[in-house]
């Protein structure tokens, strides 16, 4: 079964450039796989850049470039973080991140699969994500962490994607299989240049 | 009072009621909670106006995003104590998510670096 929730479509166009990591669950532990999620996304940010060559003279595309890094870093690093928290290491897959280069945009995907149990839950939250104005999730989503004494449940990251970096964000969830279920989660994030 | 690790580091200064943020900050939720411990301790104080100095906080997460709004969302409900941030465009997050604690807090004051 597949289910798509918001803009997530597969891209007409081949992208110029791409680039795919991909984390193996057993390979290290989740602490220090932690530490991996920031250095992948910064090293994700410093090559796309390349891609953007800046004119020394003109301070416009210096400043376009350094905008463009910072919100790869940041949204990489987040995908990364919430695909590393939620994975279900019982099985054995791995999740992946990639970026790919169009002509006015470029998109981020990071798969993992999600632990049954928690599927509803985040639905849940994509819908409450793409019909609540922003002001008022921001509040409500500071006011939850407040209740939650353990400070593991957040979801700013998604909102502050789309409400911060104006990205368009999509989810696919698939069902990889039945006995045990096993469903694959991409989230997908387009950021126009 | 402060916190010092190979990745960031945050001090408070008493004699300007200042918290000076520096370096990495992405860490896992629960790990936020010695800072969130050092924020409550300075609110124990109550300064009439706290300063977050945040020029040299390169990278924060939304965890530690959370974790500001938390404390400033606090601070609201406490209505005694001011609060101004010191910003610099140049860092990305600082730029594009640092105005939205103001709908925590609507008097919270900003100055750009």
């Amino acid at each position: 079964m597949l289910e798509i929730f918001g803009d997530f479509h597969e891209e007409q166009d081949e992208s110029k450039e791409f680039l795919m990591i991909g984390f193996s669950p057993g390979s290290t532990s989740l602490q220090q796989r932690w530490r991996n999620n920031g250095l992948s996304a910064d090293f994700l940010a410093d090559y796309m850049i390349t891609f953007f060559p800046s004119d020394e003279n003109d301070p416009s595309t210096l400043e376009r470039e350094e905008e463009l890094k910072g919100a790869v870093a940041y949204i990489a690093n987040e995908l990364l973080e919430n695909a590393m928290k939620f994975n279900d290491f019982s099985f054995e897959s791995h999740v992946s991140l990639q970026v790919h280069l169009y002509t006015d945009h470029l998109t981020l995907m990071v798969s993992n699969n999600l632990p049954i149990e928690n599927v509803l839950g985040f639905k849940s939250f994509i819908h409450e994500l793409l019909n609540t104005p922003s002001d008022e999730l921001y509040i409500r989503q500071i006011e939850r962490a407040d209740d939650d004494e353990s400070g593991t449940t957040s979801g700013l990251g998604l909102l502050t994607m789309i409400d911060d970096y104006n990205a368009k964000l999509g989810w696919k969830f698939e069902t990889i299989q039945q006995h045990p279920e096993i469903i694959v989660v991409t989230t997908m994030v387009q950021l126009s240049f | 009072m402060e916190i010092i690790t190979e990745e960031y580091s945050i001090k408070y200064d008493v004699a300007t009621a200042t918290i000076t943020w520096q370096g990495i900050m992405r860490l896992n939720g629960k790990e936020y909670a010695p800072l969130t411990t050092l924020l409550n301790d300075v609110m124990a104080q109550e300064p009439t106006q706290i300063t977050f100095n945040l020029q040299g906080l390169k990278a924060l997460n939304s965890s530690g995003i959370t974790m500001l709004g938390r404390f400033v969302f606090g601070l609201q409900k406490k209505k005694t104590i001011q609060l101004l941030m010191q910003g610099s465009k140049d860092i990305a997050w600082q730029k594009k998510s640092v105005k939205n604690f103001q709908r925590l807090m609507p008097k919270l004051q900003f100055e750009w670096a």
